[in-house]
Protein backbone atom coordinates (compact mmCIF):
# COMPACT_ATOMS: atom_id res chain seq x y z
CA UNK A 1 0.00 0.00 0.00
CA UNK A 2 1.37 3.65 -0.78
CA UNK A 3 2.29 6.08 1.87
CA UNK A 4 -0.11 9.28 1.93
CA UNK A 5 1.16 10.76 -0.95
CA UNK A 6 2.34 14.24 -0.44
CA UNK A 7 0.25 17.60 -1.61
CA UNK A 8 2.78 18.08 -4.42
CA UNK A 9 1.92 14.89 -6.16
CA UNK A 10 -1.75 15.39 -6.75
CA UNK A 11 -1.74 15.85 -10.37
CA UNK A 12 -0.14 12.10 -10.84
CA UNK A 13 -0.62 9.36 -8.44
CA UNK A 14 2.39 7.97 -8.18
CA UNK A 15 1.61 4.25 -7.05
CA UNK A 16 4.28 1.64 -7.53
CA UNK A 17 3.78 -0.45 -10.88
CA UNK A 18 2.80 -3.16 -8.97
CA UNK A 19 -0.12 -1.61 -7.10
CA UNK A 20 -1.68 0.23 -11.15
CA UNK A 21 -4.50 -1.54 -11.65
CA UNK A 22 -4.63 -3.85 -14.53
CA UNK A 23 -6.99 -3.55 -17.42
CA UNK A 24 -9.05 -6.49 -16.11
CA UNK A 25 -8.90 -5.00 -12.51
CA UNK A 26 -9.71 -1.48 -14.15
CA UNK A 27 -12.69 -2.89 -15.86
CA UNK A 28 -13.99 -5.17 -12.82
CA UNK A 29 -13.40 -2.01 -10.39
CA UNK A 30 -16.08 0.13 -12.70
CA UNK A 31 -18.47 -2.37 -13.23
CA UNK A 32 -18.87 -3.61 -9.29
CA UNK A 33 -19.20 0.54 -9.02
CA UNK A 34 -21.56 1.15 -11.30
CA UNK A 35 -23.61 -1.84 -10.70
CA UNK A 36 -24.11 -0.70 -7.07
CA UNK A 37 -24.63 2.58 -7.94
CA UNK A 38 -28.11 3.42 -7.58
CA UNK A 39 -28.96 7.38 -7.50
CA UNK A 40 -25.63 8.10 -8.90
CA UNK A 41 -22.28 6.32 -8.88
CA UNK A 42 -20.12 9.26 -7.29
CA UNK A 43 -20.29 7.87 -3.98
CA UNK A 44 -19.49 4.48 -5.32
CA UNK A 45 -16.57 5.51 -7.15
CA UNK A 46 -15.16 7.34 -4.42
CA UNK A 47 -15.22 4.36 -1.72
CA UNK A 48 -14.11 2.10 -4.28
CA UNK A 49 -11.40 3.94 -5.46
CA UNK A 50 -10.01 5.91 -2.41
CA UNK A 51 -11.49 3.16 0.61
CA UNK A 52 -11.51 0.19 -1.12
CA UNK A 53 -8.63 -0.43 -3.46
CA UNK A 54 -6.51 2.86 -2.32
CA UNK A 55 -5.50 3.98 -6.30
CA UNK A 56 -6.33 7.32 -4.85
CA UNK A 57 -5.85 9.75 -2.20
CA UNK A 58 -9.04 11.82 -1.47
CA UNK A 59 -7.60 14.94 -2.33
CA UNK A 60 -6.28 13.34 -5.92
CA UNK A 61 -9.54 11.90 -6.03
CA UNK A 62 -11.20 15.80 -5.54
CA UNK A 63 -9.20 17.49 -7.88
CA UNK A 64 -9.90 14.79 -10.52
CA UNK A 65 -13.46 14.74 -9.95
CA UNK A 66 -13.48 18.32 -10.32
CA UNK A 67 -11.84 18.78 -13.44
CA UNK A 68 -14.79 16.21 -15.26
CA UNK A 69 -17.33 18.25 -13.36
CA UNK A 70 -16.45 21.23 -14.99
CA UNK A 71 -16.23 20.02 -18.20
CA UNK A 72 -19.17 19.15 -20.18
CA UNK A 73 -20.65 15.65 -20.15
CA UNK A 74 -21.48 12.74 -17.75
CA UNK A 75 -18.85 13.87 -15.02
CA UNK A 76 -18.92 10.25 -13.66
CA UNK A 77 -18.16 8.79 -17.23
CA UNK A 78 -15.26 11.53 -17.65
CA UNK A 79 -13.85 10.55 -14.42
CA UNK A 80 -13.77 6.89 -15.73
CA UNK A 81 -12.18 7.87 -18.65
CA UNK A 82 -9.28 10.28 -17.07
CA UNK A 83 -8.64 7.71 -14.04
CA UNK A 84 -8.16 5.05 -16.37
CA UNK A 85 -5.63 6.74 -18.98
CA UNK A 86 -3.95 7.84 -15.92
CA UNK A 87 -2.81 4.87 -15.26
CA UNK A 88 -3.13 2.40 -18.69
CA UNK A 89 -3.22 5.12 -21.50
CA UNK A 90 -5.61 5.01 -23.65
CA UNK A 91 -6.49 1.42 -23.28
CA UNK A 92 -7.00 1.72 -19.77
CA UNK A 93 -9.54 4.91 -20.40
CA UNK A 94 -11.54 2.77 -22.61
CA UNK A 95 -11.79 -0.69 -19.54
CA UNK A 96 -12.95 2.18 -17.29
CA UNK A 97 -15.36 3.09 -19.83
CA UNK A 98 -16.51 -0.19 -20.77
CA UNK A 99 -17.17 -1.22 -17.11
CA UNK A 100 -18.98 1.79 -16.12
CA UNK A 101 -21.32 1.42 -18.82
CA UNK A 102 -21.20 -1.59 -20.63
CA UNK A 103 -22.94 -3.74 -17.71
CA UNK A 104 -25.74 -1.37 -17.27
CA UNK A 105 -26.63 -0.18 -20.39
CA UNK A 106 -27.55 -4.24 -20.64
CA UNK A 107 -29.60 -3.67 -17.80
CA UNK A 108 -31.22 -0.80 -19.08
CA UNK A 109 -31.44 -2.04 -22.51
CA UNK A 110 -33.39 -5.11 -21.20
CA UNK A 111 -35.48 -2.58 -19.18
CA UNK A 112 -36.48 -0.72 -21.79
CA UNK A 113 -37.18 -3.88 -23.92
CA UNK A 114 -39.75 -4.78 -21.26
CA UNK A 115 -41.25 -0.81 -20.41
CA UNK A 116 -41.68 -1.00 -24.67
CA UNK A 117 -43.39 -4.17 -24.36
CA UNK A 118 -45.78 -3.70 -21.02
CA UNK A 119 -45.82 0.07 -20.62
CA UNK A 120 -49.61 0.20 -20.73
CA UNK A 121 -49.94 -2.22 -17.96
CA UNK A 122 -51.80 -0.64 -15.69
CA UNK A 123 -50.36 -2.32 -12.45
CA UNK A 124 -46.84 -1.03 -14.07
CA UNK A 125 -48.45 2.24 -14.98
CA UNK A 126 -49.08 3.19 -11.49
CA UNK A 127 -45.63 2.03 -10.12
CA UNK A 128 -43.87 3.99 -12.35
CA UNK A 129 -46.28 6.74 -11.84
CA UNK A 130 -44.88 6.43 -8.27
CA UNK A 131 -41.14 6.17 -9.22
CA UNK A 132 -41.22 8.88 -11.23
CA UNK A 133 -42.72 11.13 -7.75
CA UNK A 134 -39.81 10.09 -5.73
CA UNK A 135 -36.75 10.37 -8.71
CA UNK A 136 -38.38 13.92 -9.00
CA UNK A 137 -37.76 14.34 -5.14
CA UNK A 138 -34.08 12.53 -5.06
CA UNK A 139 -33.29 15.31 -7.70
CA UNK A 140 -34.71 18.31 -5.44
CA UNK A 141 -32.94 16.96 -3.02
CA UNK A 142 -29.16 17.15 -5.23
CA UNK A 143 -30.26 20.35 -6.07
CA UNK A 144 -30.86 21.72 -2.53
CA UNK A 145 -27.41 20.09 -1.45
CA UNK A 146 -25.38 21.95 -3.84
CA UNK A 147 -27.60 25.12 -3.55
CA UNK A 148 -26.63 25.18 0.42
CA UNK A 149 -22.83 26.11 0.50
CA UNK A 150 -23.76 29.23 -2.01
CA UNK A 151 -26.68 30.04 0.39
CA UNK A 152 -23.83 29.57 3.29
CA UNK A 153 -21.56 32.22 1.52
CA UNK A 154 -24.58 34.52 0.54
CA UNK A 155 -23.10 34.52 -2.80
CA UNK A 156 -26.13 36.57 -3.99
CA UNK A 157 -24.44 36.82 -7.56
CA UNK A 158 -24.15 33.41 -8.20
CA UNK A 159 -27.75 32.54 -6.74
CA UNK A 160 -28.81 35.04 -9.09
CA UNK A 161 -26.77 33.42 -12.36
CA UNK A 162 -28.81 30.36 -11.04
CA UNK A 163 -32.30 31.84 -10.96
CA UNK A 164 -31.85 33.12 -14.20
CA UNK A 165 -30.72 29.93 -15.21
CA UNK A 166 -33.49 28.25 -14.18
CA UNK A 167 -36.17 30.44 -15.53
CA UNK A 168 -34.73 30.46 -19.10
CA UNK A 169 -34.68 26.38 -18.87
CA UNK A 170 -37.15 25.44 -16.87
CA UNK A 171 -39.77 28.10 -17.15
CA UNK A 172 -39.77 29.70 -20.93
CA UNK A 173 -37.86 26.54 -21.99
CA UNK A 174 -35.67 27.94 -24.33
CA UNK A 175 -32.84 26.09 -26.23
CA UNK A 176 -29.79 25.13 -24.32
CA UNK A 177 -27.04 25.52 -26.51
CA UNK A 178 -28.50 29.12 -27.00
CA UNK A 179 -29.15 30.01 -22.94
CA UNK A 180 -25.25 28.79 -22.15
CA UNK A 181 -23.78 30.77 -24.89
CA UNK A 182 -25.32 34.10 -23.07
CA UNK A 183 -25.08 32.55 -19.72
CA UNK A 184 -21.09 30.99 -19.84
CA UNK A 185 -19.38 34.10 -20.57
CA UNK A 186 -21.83 36.18 -18.16
CA UNK A 187 -20.77 33.94 -15.36
CA UNK A 188 -17.15 33.85 -15.94
CA UNK A 189 -17.06 37.36 -16.47
CA UNK A 190 -18.68 38.11 -12.92
CA UNK A 191 -16.05 35.78 -10.92
CA UNK A 192 -13.36 37.43 -12.69
CA UNK A 193 -14.29 40.72 -11.91
CA UNK A 194 -15.17 40.04 -8.44
CA UNK A 195 -12.27 38.36 -7.43
CA UNK A 196 -10.16 40.73 -8.96
CA UNK A 197 -12.21 43.06 -7.02
CA UNK A 198 -11.29 41.36 -4.04
CA UNK A 199 -7.36 40.88 -4.35
CA UNK A 200 -6.88 44.91 -5.33
CA UNK B 1 -33.97 20.13 -38.70
CA UNK B 2 -33.51 17.95 -41.08
CA UNK B 3 -35.97 14.83 -40.76
CA UNK B 4 -34.90 12.60 -44.02
CA UNK B 5 -32.05 11.66 -41.80
CA UNK B 6 -32.19 7.70 -40.14
CA UNK B 7 -33.16 7.45 -36.64
CA UNK B 8 -29.93 6.29 -35.72
CA UNK B 9 -28.40 9.30 -37.15
CA UNK B 10 -30.19 11.95 -35.46
CA UNK B 11 -29.70 9.97 -32.53
CA UNK B 12 -26.57 10.34 -32.95
CA UNK B 13 -26.57 14.28 -33.96
CA UNK B 14 -28.65 15.02 -30.97
CA UNK B 15 -27.11 13.60 -28.58
CA UNK B 16 -23.60 13.71 -29.82
CA UNK B 17 -24.25 17.75 -29.75
CA UNK B 18 -26.08 17.93 -26.55
CA UNK B 19 -22.96 15.97 -24.34
CA UNK B 20 -21.30 19.15 -25.05
CA UNK B 21 -23.67 21.63 -23.49
CA UNK B 22 -23.94 19.27 -20.76
CA UNK B 23 -22.74 21.61 -18.30
CA UNK B 24 -22.36 19.59 -14.80
CA UNK B 25 -23.53 16.39 -16.36
CA UNK B 26 -26.76 14.43 -17.88
CA UNK B 27 -29.16 15.63 -14.75
CA UNK B 28 -28.26 18.92 -16.22
CA UNK B 29 -29.16 18.25 -20.11
CA UNK B 30 -32.86 16.66 -19.08
CA UNK B 31 -34.61 19.98 -19.92
CA UNK B 32 -32.60 20.15 -23.32
CA UNK B 33 -33.48 16.32 -23.44
CA UNK B 34 -36.96 16.44 -23.14
CA UNK B 35 -37.78 19.63 -25.18
CA UNK B 36 -35.99 17.87 -28.48
CA UNK B 37 -37.61 14.32 -27.61
CA UNK B 38 -40.83 15.80 -26.63
CA UNK B 39 -41.63 19.04 -28.19
CA UNK B 40 -39.13 19.05 -31.65
CA UNK B 41 -38.63 15.56 -33.00
CA UNK B 42 -42.08 13.97 -31.38
CA UNK B 43 -40.10 10.74 -30.17
CA UNK B 44 -42.21 10.06 -26.96
CA UNK B 45 -45.07 11.94 -25.15
CA UNK B 46 -44.35 13.66 -21.84
CA UNK B 47 -46.15 10.52 -19.70
CA UNK B 48 -43.07 8.42 -21.18
CA UNK B 49 -40.74 11.05 -20.86
CA UNK B 50 -40.80 10.95 -17.55
CA UNK B 51 -41.32 6.97 -16.96
CA UNK B 52 -38.16 7.11 -18.54
CA UNK B 53 -36.43 9.09 -16.38
CA UNK B 54 -38.17 6.72 -13.50
CA UNK B 55 -36.67 3.46 -15.00
CA UNK B 56 -33.39 5.05 -15.56
CA UNK B 57 -33.00 6.02 -11.92
CA UNK B 58 -34.17 2.52 -10.98
CA UNK B 59 -31.32 0.78 -12.70
CA UNK B 60 -27.85 0.89 -11.22
CA UNK B 61 -25.16 3.00 -12.89
CA UNK B 62 -24.21 6.59 -14.89
CA UNK B 63 -27.29 8.94 -14.51
CA UNK B 64 -26.46 9.26 -18.46
CA UNK B 65 -28.32 6.31 -19.43
CA UNK B 66 -31.46 7.83 -19.98
CA UNK B 67 -30.62 7.99 -23.39
CA UNK B 68 -30.11 4.72 -23.71
CA UNK B 69 -34.21 4.45 -23.04
CA UNK B 70 -34.69 7.35 -25.49
CA UNK B 71 -32.79 5.63 -28.21
CA UNK B 72 -34.47 2.50 -27.85
CA UNK B 73 -37.80 4.14 -27.68
CA UNK B 74 -36.84 5.44 -31.46
CA UNK B 75 -34.73 3.02 -32.81
CA UNK B 76 -34.04 -0.18 -30.96
CA UNK B 77 -31.04 -1.77 -29.60
CA UNK B 78 -28.83 -0.31 -32.33
CA UNK B 79 -30.54 3.38 -31.22
CA UNK B 80 -30.15 2.59 -27.48
CA UNK B 81 -26.30 2.09 -28.70
CA UNK B 82 -26.31 4.69 -30.66
CA UNK B 83 -27.54 7.68 -28.20
CA UNK B 84 -25.50 6.24 -24.97
CA UNK B 85 -22.14 6.15 -27.06
CA UNK B 86 -23.26 9.59 -28.76
CA UNK B 87 -23.68 10.86 -25.66
CA UNK B 88 -20.20 9.73 -24.00
CA UNK B 89 -17.50 9.50 -26.16
CA UNK B 90 -17.04 13.21 -27.30
CA UNK B 91 -17.00 14.31 -23.92
CA UNK B 92 -15.03 11.72 -22.44
CA UNK B 93 -12.07 12.36 -25.62
CA UNK B 94 -12.48 16.13 -24.39
CA UNK B 95 -11.58 15.37 -20.79
CA UNK B 96 -9.30 13.02 -21.55
CA UNK B 97 -7.13 16.19 -23.51
CA UNK B 98 -7.90 18.52 -20.60
CA UNK B 99 -6.68 16.23 -18.16
CA UNK B 100 -3.13 16.00 -20.19
CA UNK B 101 -2.53 18.89 -20.80
CA UNK B 102 -3.47 20.16 -17.29
CA UNK B 103 -1.18 17.90 -15.70
CA UNK B 104 1.79 19.28 -17.61
CA UNK B 105 0.55 23.00 -16.57
CA UNK B 106 -0.84 22.83 -13.13
CA UNK B 107 -1.08 25.67 -11.35
CA UNK B 108 -3.29 27.64 -13.91
CA UNK B 109 -5.66 30.08 -12.03
CA UNK B 110 -8.73 29.19 -14.87
CA UNK B 111 -9.58 26.15 -14.06
CA UNK B 112 -10.73 27.59 -10.31
CA UNK B 113 -12.17 30.28 -12.36
CA UNK B 114 -14.95 27.98 -14.61
CA UNK B 115 -15.66 25.98 -11.93
CA UNK B 116 -16.68 28.85 -9.72
CA UNK B 117 -18.58 29.91 -12.39
CA UNK B 118 -20.66 27.07 -14.02
CA UNK B 119 -21.70 25.90 -10.69
CA UNK B 120 -24.61 28.15 -10.56
CA UNK B 121 -25.38 27.29 -13.73
CA UNK B 122 -25.46 23.41 -13.23
CA UNK B 123 -27.69 23.98 -10.58
CA UNK B 124 -29.92 26.45 -12.12
CA UNK B 125 -30.35 23.56 -15.10
CA UNK B 126 -31.04 20.40 -12.10
CA UNK B 127 -33.24 22.35 -11.16
CA UNK B 128 -34.74 23.59 -14.35
CA UNK B 129 -34.94 19.83 -14.63
CA UNK B 130 -36.58 19.13 -11.38
CA UNK B 131 -39.49 21.63 -12.37
CA UNK B 132 -40.53 19.96 -15.65
CA UNK B 133 -39.96 16.63 -14.33
CA UNK B 134 -42.42 17.36 -11.41
CA UNK B 135 -44.58 19.04 -13.80
CA UNK B 136 -45.93 15.82 -15.32
CA UNK B 137 -45.36 13.81 -12.44
CA UNK B 138 -46.91 15.55 -9.71
CA UNK B 139 -50.38 16.05 -11.09
CA UNK B 140 -52.29 15.42 -7.87
CA UNK B 141 -51.76 16.51 -4.34
CA UNK B 142 -50.98 12.93 -3.64
CA UNK B 143 -47.96 12.37 -5.98
CA UNK B 144 -46.97 16.16 -5.10
CA UNK B 145 -46.71 14.97 -1.32
CA UNK B 146 -44.50 11.46 -2.31
CA UNK B 147 -42.07 13.84 -4.38
CA UNK B 148 -41.72 16.41 -1.29
CA UNK B 149 -41.24 12.91 0.91
CA UNK B 150 -38.67 12.22 -0.99
CA UNK B 151 -37.24 15.38 -1.11
CA UNK B 152 -36.87 15.61 2.46
CA UNK B 153 -35.94 11.94 3.23
CA UNK B 154 -32.92 12.14 0.82
CA UNK B 155 -32.16 15.34 2.41
CA UNK B 156 -32.27 14.61 5.48
CA UNK B 157 -30.94 10.98 5.96
CA UNK B 158 -28.29 8.67 4.41
CA UNK B 159 -31.04 6.37 3.46
CA UNK B 160 -29.99 4.33 0.14
CA UNK B 161 -32.10 6.37 -2.80
CA UNK B 162 -33.01 2.65 -3.99
CA UNK B 163 -35.17 2.30 -0.79
CA UNK B 164 -37.16 5.89 -1.38
CA UNK B 165 -37.49 4.87 -5.37
CA UNK B 166 -39.03 1.19 -4.44
CA UNK B 167 -41.30 2.64 -1.57
CA UNK B 168 -43.16 5.29 -3.49
CA UNK B 169 -42.95 2.27 -6.61
CA UNK B 170 -45.19 0.73 -4.01
CA UNK B 171 -47.86 3.22 -3.01
CA UNK B 172 -47.68 3.75 -6.89
CA UNK B 173 -48.83 0.07 -7.05
CA UNK B 174 -51.91 0.38 -3.94
CA UNK B 175 -53.15 2.92 -5.94
CA UNK B 176 -52.09 5.89 -3.24
CA UNK B 177 -50.55 7.91 -6.03
CA UNK B 178 -53.34 9.16 -8.53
Amino acid sequence: MPPDSPPAAVAAPELPISARPSLIELFTAFARMSLSGFGGVLAFARRGIVEQHKWMTAEEFNETFALCHFLPGPNIVNLSVVFGSRFRGIAGGFAAFAGLVGPPVVIVTILAALYARFGEIDALRRILAGVSCAAVGLLISVVFRMMMPLIGKRDVVALAVMAAVFVAIGVLRLPLPAVLLAAIPLSVGIVVAVRRRGTT
Amino acid sequence: MNSEHSPIWSLVLTFGLMSLFAVGGANSAIPEMHRVAVDVRHWMTDKQFADVFAISQLSPGPNVLIVTLIGYSVAGIGGALAATLAMCVPTAVLAYWVSRFLTRSSHSRWPGIIRAALVPLSIGLMGASALILAQTSDRTWAAALATAGAAVLASATRLNPLWILLASGVLGFAGVIG
